[in-house]
């Protein structure tokens, strides 16, 4: 982004290198959740207790400036909860979030804006109607305090041709625009307080295939460009292989496999990262639709089974895991984790 | 004689602006027992001719056609009282949303008897057999229990299976699926579509299946045609289309999707620059030419329906004429 450097932003701002992998281990990593969860009651009353729902159970991870970290599994498996934890929408009931190796926790909600912005799904609906363009991405700017009227507005033209948007847009409202330049604004908004980290959350799977290539394009050319970190949350396997450097798998809650792109995609270990996978159609004819040999005993997040979650619908689930939880860990020392009994 | 035959149908819509050409002079047809898919982006029309078929139309809209014949009835001027004989008995229909499409106050058992007590004159209790049957070849465990439970008491995988079943509940000539498994997740969209397409050989019976998702066509799909703008620009056998594509769009849709194996991780994607065009008010000439590589000033006169080898058909000027080399490729060796 060329913008003239009158308008200062406070805080290290690292933006154009991506440091290798080596000197990742030394700087703490851009994103690190520890032994993160979140519980929610669900029902109870004045004398009745409600029941505990682990939406979100023991999640670490890692994600190192500059990289793109994937982040998969089905609706109600916890993805978007975490996802509002790393956003500080929803406190966590149990861990940390560090930010570029400080603990988000106590952090004020200005602050971490700074840092964590996001991209939501659904641009029709995280875009406020009644709002012009320029002022729907000028917004943080305002919030923050940051430059006098007329830099904004020259910071919010800047931002939109970095996204891709003709200026005439500035003056539009969004119901003026097609889904693709919504979701554009959508990310003008999260880069207009040059975050490091973007948290994308689905953010091609409201949009038609032919908008979702663009979207794509820019959302690499703007890493490069800035060197920013991604957590990218998505079902599309096909397009969470097309961008990611890692990828978490999770499963009611907790995550059952994580590792680079190339070992989750060229050898899963955990039969659901594979259930997954094979369940992802390809363009290829004649191939037909595979038999993944799932059970569909869908679980109850409120009463998961007891072992493994994934026991009841494994097919290849033994007695062990209906009693025993596994646990994630690096078993072959090659910096992936997997939580099977028998991987 | 194909099971459903259409030919220039048009469906216009008035709206504020004018009048919103949604379909606009289409041909197809339908063999019996085949898969036709209908592929295309939002607004192309696909779900606006899957209404017209059945006779559910917004009541403002406004349709013609030159022919729109099912098993030889003509479909356009039926009454809606022999439409309503039809539909359900012979053409079903199976929605993107299971949820809205059940009735909540209504017992699974209900809703599933209602068409057939309706339509052959059954006993409930020979429909309530019936139900039970097809539930069970849905993949629905318990299915007696199931009969007396309620839309809300089951996931959405469950309910779209129930659709399914109720789909087949009158043994019909013609489905009508419309993005039938787009709110599913992936692992029970791919259960979901097997059990589709092997109920479908099954029983004989033809699948009009609308669908955004190339991957999906590609797998299930004895037919091909794509939408685009309110026509149909493409229609061919499954294969061939995903082999020769003839169509610039086609060719374009097939390319932005990032395929494992054939788009090198990271590169930039081919996307399709542009926006579909306004379909209020008049278009002429090709509807695609602004957003087509190959676009010439030849464009802006309507294209012909261009016959390519093998039941294959494009609506391009340059369908025939060898494909240009794709702008900079970023292949896997």
């Amino acid at each position: 982004m060329n913008v003239d450097s009158t308008i200062e932003i406070a805080g290290p701002r690292p933006l154009s290198t991506a440091p290798s992998a080596s000197s990742t281990s030394r700087t703490p990593p851009a994103l690190e959740l520890c032994g993160l969860s979140k519980t929610f009651t669900l029902g109870g009353g004045l004398f009745k207790r409600g029941r505990a729902l682990g939406a979100v159970s023991d999640v670490s991870l890692r994600i190192p400036r500059g990289q793109v970290m994937g982040l998969v599994g089905e609706s109600g498996c916890g993805k978007s909860t975490l996802a509002k934890m790393l956003l500080g929408l929803t406190t966590p009931s149990e861990g940390d979030v560090l930010v570029d190796g400080k603990p988000l926790r106590g952090a004020n909600q200005k602050a971490l804006a700074r840092h964590v912005q996001p991209i939501f799904q659904d641009p029709y609906s995280s875009l406020n109607p009644r709002k012009r363009i320029a002022q729907i991405v000028g917004l943080p700017l305002q919030v923050h305090g940051i430059g006098t009227a007329r830099e904004r507005a020259a910071r919010v033209a800047e931002t939109l041709d970095v996204v891709g948007l003709p200026r005439r847009a500035a003056d539009q409202f969004p119901g003026q625009l097609s889904g693709g330049q919504r979701q554009r604004v959508a990310i003008a908004r999260a880069l207009i307080m040059r975050p490091d980290i973007v948290i994308c959350d689905e953010p091609t799977s409201a949009l038609d295939v032919s908008v979702q290539a663009q979207i794509l394009n820019l959302l690499l050319d703007l890493k490069a460009e800035f060197g920013l970190t991604y957590l990218f949350i998505s079902h599309d396997l096909a397009v969470v292989e097309h961008l990611v450097d890692r990828v978490a798998v999770m499963y009611l809650g907790r995550i059952v496999e994580e590792g680079t792109r190339e070992q989750i995609f060229g050898a899963p270990r955990h039969p659901y990262t594979r259930a997954l996978l094979d369940s992802a159609l390809t363009p290829e004819p004649g191939l037909g639709v595979p038999d993944i040999g799932l059970g569909d005993a869908m679980p109850d997040p409120s009463d998961p089974p007891a072992g493994c979650a994934f026991h009841p619908r494994c097919p290849r689930a033994q007695p062990v895991c209906q009693q025993q939880r596994p646990r994630l860990e690096d078993i072959r020392g090659d910096n992936a984790r997997v939580a099977c009994h028998l991987a | 004689m194909p099971l459903l035959d259409v030919n220039n149908l048009r469906v216009d819509l008035p709206v504020e602006a004018g009048m919103l050409h949604a379909v606009r002079g289409i041909d197809f047809h339908v063999e019996r027992g085949e898969m036709l898919c209908l592929v295309g982006e939002s607004g192309c029309g696909k779900s606006m001719t899957s209404l017209a078929l059945m006779g559910l139309l917004p009541r403002k809209a406004r349709l013609s056609a030159d022919r729109l014949e099912f098993d030889g009835t003509d479909l356009a001027t039926l009454s809606e009282r022999r439409r309503s004989d039809l539909r359900g008995a012979r053409m079903a229909m199976i929605f993107q949303e299971p949820m809205t499409a059940l009735n909540p106050a209504y017992t699974l058992g209900n809703q599933l008897c209602e068409g057939l007590i309706r339509h052959r004159g059954v006993s409930r209790r020979e429909a309530r057999e019936r139900a039970i049957y097809l539930l069970g070849r849905v993949g629905i465990s318990a299915a007696k229990e199931r009969l007396d439970q309620y839309p809300h008491q089951l996931s959405g995988g469950l309910r779209q299976r129930v659709m399914i079943a109720m789909a087949l509940m009158c043994e019909p000539d013609l489905i009508i699926a419309d993005e039938p498994t787009t709110a599913l997740d992936v692992t029970i969209q791919a259960q979901i579509l097997r059990l589709l397409r092997e109920l479908q050989q099954e029983f004989g019976t033809a699948v009009i299946f609308i669908t955004h998702d190339l991957g999906v066509v590609a797998r299930i799909a004895d037919r091909v045609a794509v939408m685009y703008a309110g026509e149909v620009i493409e229609s061919a056998p499954t294969p061939a289309l995903y082999a020769a594509p003839g169509h610039p769009y086609t060719r374009g849709l097939l390319s932005c999707i990032p395929t494992p194996g054939r788009t090198l991780p990271g590169s930039r994607l081919q996307a399709i620059p542009g926006v579909v065009p306004s379909l209020v008010g008049d278009v002429k000439g090709c509807a695609f030419r602004n957003r087509c590589p190959q676009a010439q000033p030849t464009c802006e006169r309507t294209p012909p329906l261009m016959s390519l080898p093998g039941d294959h058909r494009a609506r391009c000027h340059f369908a025939d004429r060898p494909v240009p080399a794709p702008r900079q490729p970023e292949t896997m060796s």
